[in-house]
């Protein structure tokens, strides 16, 4: 899989801009874009193959019934190759959280499987899971409420090394704290101070810390960077690269900030009510949308410059993302699709690959 | 275009057991007739706290409004009567707040949430109420507004309680309306749809508004002038041209930096705002930003710069280094 060439308009103008005023080569992307490459020949991490999370909606006290199901997660495959960072973007309630937990096996699937490995995630029994979760970690998304308020920073960051017997004697952890503060760009002698004491962006530092304590393979990041001031984004964004790079770590980022997930991976699922509409390299992607839900998704961003954000032209999408529990029958985006047509309301739209390596499901295009 | 609002040095402070807390510490600014105006800042920078001091909102104790005016048309708000100010509240100047779940008042129908207030400040009977209610629900674009009428905010998604909320704001024909980060809780395509009814509605009608957010893009697209606040002050004045083409202060010179722009090339790395957000109780004699800023002097310790005028023009930065953060900017772009 080779990056292929952007095309959209956004960045054929960028581009043009671009060639105008910096000379200079930026050695740095170019070096990014190498890694880029390396990463699409990496052998798979973690494949995902038809994945399904259906919740039962119950009513009753005594003679409780299944009334409903929320189908969060309908049908996906993905694959996640070592050393790539995967966005997986779409907004509230589409199923990318969910996603990420029947990854940690914090929720049991309804079907699929997911290969981690190799080894498939869903048959295993809790004892072979445990040992597991030492390779798979997560970032959560509120720095405040993910971390015990009644524990010390660095009982918070050795719990993990406890749990899985990493380092098992004390002075080994508290040195291994010590290294991981210092990595994540904190002072050590944060060890001794509780969560209330320190700031948001520091919180969050902690939490990487954490995730890193047992040496992991893999990283979810599920909206890791969302509850963070505007300053303080590009701190943490730029510290979940720089520990990528230097321990080659795979990450899932879940996030629904698409100019963040544009910065930072290397491929992009996007996802509507529990179903992968698009999935493609992220300058393909963002170069040349092909699902009008993707489309919509773009279009709606704002970008931080008054004379290109009033020149630009707004389509905005109609309606809101209807219910999980009821989704509209054939295409789930055909409700409020600018391109639909009356055979998108029957016939489920198989999800292809349009141009090497960009794969779309609807039937229209 | 005339004058409906003049705020001058407004204070407002939080007295609490560990301290003082200047959230909002002399600040100054104008809004038009008909004129969109933005409050760009991060969280605690007293964004909100200035929108809730312009009504009077702010919890007392521990909040004070310690200093100022708040000229609205020819009255000091400041110096109202209880009375008087809930009059201008809802009917003068409305409020669209940020969480729409949290807003609407739960156990009253959506009906009676519009026709309560047009009863109280417009003397109308209900019949005339529900009618202009209905009115006002298919003019945010709710559809089939006789039945939505009767329902409860929680029949309600997020995107149509906003809309309602929008709808209560409009119901008086206000002259300003504050908006508070009115689509942070929304997904962006629900947001891109409230934010153009927002406009479209506000320019037809001739309203002013002002929009309290973090989020550099929609102040972009929406607002007129745009004021930047750090740690309690307004750091930053001007156009949304002046500020995102020609900024002279080096926090709003970071922010625009640290953020990934679709509209630019990826970047190999960001650009952070370096350090921690100030502790606003415990602020020093000199400028709030220059613990984190890279333009710093030996003077912005001890003194803190005044908001000034940039080459006599509407455009007004608090900073020593003004010039040579502008030509920063300009040597990088």
């Amino acid at each position: 899989m080779t990056p292929m060439e952007p095309t959209g308009a956004v960045r054929q103008s960028a581009e043009a801009a671009v060639q105008a005023s910096i000379v200079v080569p930026d050695v740095a992307l170019e070096h990014r874009r190498q890694s880029e490459r390396r990463v699409a020949l990496a052998p798979e991490l973690v494949t995902i193959r038809n994945l399904k999370m259906h919740f039962p909606v119950i009513e009753g006290a005594l003679f409780s019934k299944e009334v409903a199901r929320v189908k969060a997660v309908d049908g996906i495959n993905l694959t996640i190759r070592k050393g790539e960072t995967l966005g997986l973007v779409g907004e509230s309630g589409c199923g990318k959280t969910t996603t990420g937990r029947c990854i940690l096996r914090l929720e049991h699937p309804t079907g699929g499987e997911i290969l981690f490995d190799g080894k498939n995630l869903v048959d295993l029994d809790q004892k072979s899971m445990r040992a597991l979760r030492q390779k798979i970690q997560v970032i959560f998304q509120d720095p405040y409420s993910s971390l015990n308020p009644r524990m010390k920073i660095g009982e918070i960051i050795s719990e993990p090394m406890k749990v899985h017997g990493t380092e098992p004697n004390k002075a080994a952890r508290d040195a291994r704290v010590a290294e991981l503060l210092r990595l994540c760009g904190l002072d050590p002698k944060f060890a001794d101070r509780y969560p209330h004491e320190m700031s948001g962006g520091q919180r969050q530092r902690v939490g990487i810390a954490r995730a890193l304590s047992v040496r992991p393979e893999f990283i979810i990041c599920d909206e890791a960077i969302s509850a963070l001031d505007v300053s303080i984004q590009a701190q943490i964004i730029n510290l979940l690269e720089d520990l990528r790079d230097q321990f080659g770590l795979t990450y899932l980022f879940i996030a629904h900030d698409l100019s963040v997930v544009r910065h930072l991976c290397h491929r992009v699922a996007v996802m509507y009510l529990g179903k992968i509409v698009e999935l493609a390299d992220c300058d393909e992607l963002y170069g040349n949308p092909l699902h009008p839900y993707t489309q919509a998704l773009l279009a709606a961003v704002p970008v931080p410059d008054p004379d290109l954000e009033r020149a630009r032209a707004h389509r905005i999408v109609k309606g809101e993302v209807p219910s999980p529990m009821n989704p509209p029958r054939g295409c789930v985006f055909h409700p409020r699709c600018p391109l639909a047509v009356d055979s998108c309301a029957k016939i489920v739209p198989e999800f292809r690959e349009l141009r090497p390596g960009h794969w779309v499901a609807c039937s229209v295009i | 275009m005339s004058r409906l609002l003049k705020i001058d040095s407004l204070q407002t402070h939080f007295f609490s057991a560990a301290g003082v807390v200047k959230a909002v510490d002399g600040i100054s600014f104008d809004v038009n007739q008909g004129e969109t105006m933005a409050i760009v800042g991060e969280s605690g920078c007293g964004k909100s706290v200035s929108a809730l001091s312009i009504l009077r909102l702010v919890a007392d104790p521990p909040g004070r409004i310690i200093g100022g005016s708040i000229r609205f048309q020819d009255r000091d708000l400041l110096k109202l009567s209880d009375e008087e100010i809930r009059e201008v509240r809802g009917k003068d100047i409305a409020m669209v707040f940020q969480e729409p779940m949290t807003s609407l008042n739960p156990v009253l129908t959506i009906g009676r949430q519009l026709t309560e207030t047009m009863e109280q400040h417009l003397d109308m009977t209900r019949g005339q109420a529900v009618a202009r209610a209905i009115e006002l629900l298919g003019m945010v674009g709710i559809s089939d507004p006789e039945r939505r009428l009767r329902q409860y905010p929680h029949h309600f998604s997020g995107g149509m309680r906003q809309r309602v909320m929008i709808a209560m704001a409009l119901c008086c024909e206000p002259k300003l309306i504050i908006a508070d980060e009115p689509t942070t809780a929304l997904d962006v395509t629900v947001q891109a749809q409230i934010l153009e009814l927002m406009k479209d509605l506000t320019q037809r009608l001739g309203v002013a508004l002002i929009i309290i957010t973090h989020n550099l893009g929609i102040v972009a697209r929406y607002a007129d002038r745009v004021n930047v606040m750090y740690a309690g002050r307004i750091i930053e004045s001007g156009t949304a041209h002046d500020i995102y083409h020609h900024p002279h202060h080096p926090y709003t010179l970071a922010l625009l930096r640290s953020v990934p722009r679709m509209d630019q090339p990826r970047r190999a790395r960001l650009d952070p705002v370096q350090g921690q957000p100030p502790d606003l109780s415990r602020l020093g004699v000199g400028c709030s930003f220059q613990p984190r800023c890279g333009f710093a002097i030996a003077r912005c310790a001890s003194q803190s710069p005044p908001l000034e005028r940039i080459d006599g023009g509407d455009h007004l930065a608090a900073c020593f280094e003004a010039h040579s953060v502008a030509e920063s900017m300009a040597r990088s772009s």
